[in-house]
C-alpha cells in the first residue's frame, strides 16, 4: 500500500499541489481501520470528517422507510465520501458501511475547511470533485425516478428465460443493467423487489419466474 | 460440486477486493491470479461482483421460468 503521502499525490482533491504542500497536508491526516460490516457513518448524523478509502472498499447507501437498502455508490481505494456533508455542514445523507476491511485517510471539518483557505487549487479541486459527484447522483435520480427500471429488468427476464426443453440465458446483474441502461445496483433493487412481489424467486445462482402473468403485465408497461 | 462465480482473468487486475468483501473464503490470490475455491459455503451473495471496479468477476444467473408459473 503507498504511502499517506503518495496515496494523497494520487487523488483528484490534491492534484496540481507541490511537494511542500502536499507534505503540510498529509499530516493533517489520520488513519483509522475498519473491520467488514462495521457503520462508519450513519444518515442523519453530523459527519465531523471527509474520508478516503485507502484500501478496501464501502458502500454509500440509504434504507428506505419500508426497511430496503439502496446502494447510491461504492468508494474503492483512492475514493472518498462525507463529501457533501462535510462542505454544507449538514447532517450525511447516506449512511456508510465497510465492505471488506478497511483502511481509511480521515481529515476533519475544520482542518478541511483551513486547506481550502490556504490553498485555492484545492479548492478548485473539490469544485471538481462535486460536481462529478453530482453528475453520478443525477443519474441514479433519473434511474430511479423516471425510467422505470423495474418494468425493463421484466421484460429482460421474459426474453432470456428457459421454458424446460430450452436453457435460459446466463446473465450477470452487470449484463442486465446494460441491457436496460441502468446500474447494477439499481438492478440488483429491482430483482429483490420482484421477489418481494412473488413475481421471480431468486435461487442459488437461477432466477426462477414464479408469475409470468405478473411479469408481461410489468413488461408491458416498459413499452 | 457447486457453480461458482467465475473471474475474467483478462480484465482482472488482481487489486483482491473480491477476497476481501467474500465472507465464505471462496476466492483467494495463489500465483498472482485471482483463484476461485469451490464451496458450498457460497450462497451467490453476488458482492464479489458487485465489488470489483472492473467487471471481471462474473455472477451468472440462469433465468427459467417456473413450472407452476
Amino acid at each position: 500500500m503507498a504511502t499517506k503521502r503518495e496515496f494523497l499525490e494520487s487523488i483528484p482533491y490534491f492534484t496540481g499541489l507541490d511537494n511542500a504542500e502536499l507534505d503540510s497536508i498529509s499530516q493533517l491526516f489520520s488513519e483509522r481501520k475498519v473491520e467488514r460490516g462495521e457503520i462508519i457513518q450513519l444518515e442523519g448524523k453530523p459527519a465531523e470528517a471527509l474520508f478516503f478509502v485507502a484500501s478496501g472498499a464501502v458502500k454509500i447507501f440509504k434504507i428506505s422507510t419500508e426497511g430496503k437498502e439502496q446502494i447510491l455508490s461504492i468508494a474503492r481505494p483512492g475514493e472518498s465520501f462525507n463529501d457533501i456533508a462535510v462542505f454544507d455542514d449538514g447532517p450525511a445523507p447516506a449512511s456508510v458501511e465497510a465492505m471488506t476491511p478497511v483502511t481509511l485517510y480521515r481529515i476533519s471539518r475544520d482542518e478541511l475547511h483551513t486547506i481550502l483557505h490556504e490553498h485555492p487549487e484545492v479548492a478548485l479541486n473539490t469544485t471538481r470533485v462535486l460536481a462529478d459527484r453530482t453528475r453520478q447522483l443525477v443519474s441514479l435520480v433519473e434511474d430511479l425516478s423516471f425510467r422505470h427500471v423495474i418494468n425493463r429488468v421484466a421484460r429482460v427476464l421474459l426474453e432470456n428465460a428457459g421454458d424446460g426443453s430450452t436453457s435460459g440465458t446466463r446473465l450477470t446483474q452487470q449484463e442486465m443493467a446494460a441491457m436496460v441502461g441502468s446500474v447494477r445496483e439499481v438492478v440488483a433493487r429491482s430483482l429483490k423487489d420482484l421477489e418481494a412481489e412473488g413475481t421471480i424467486r431468486l435461487e442459488r445462482h437461477r432466477i426462477r419466474i414464479t408469475d409470468r402473468e405478473a411479469l408481461e403485465e410489468m413488461a408491458e408497461a416498459a413499452t | 460440486m457447486p457453480e461458482m462465480p467465475k473471474i475474467d482473468e483478462e480484465k482482472c487486475d488482481c487489486c483482491g477486493l473480491c477476497i476481501s468483501a467474500c465472507t465464505c473464503g471462496a476466492i483467494t490470490m495463489i500465483d498472482n491470479t485471482i483463484t476461485i475455491i469451490e464451496t458450498d459455503e457460497c450462497g451467490w451473495c453476488t458482492m464479489c461482483e458487485l465489488i470489483c471496479p472492473n467487471n471481471a468477476v462474473i455472477c451468472a444467473y440462469e433465468i427459467v421460468f417456473d413450472k407452476e408459473a
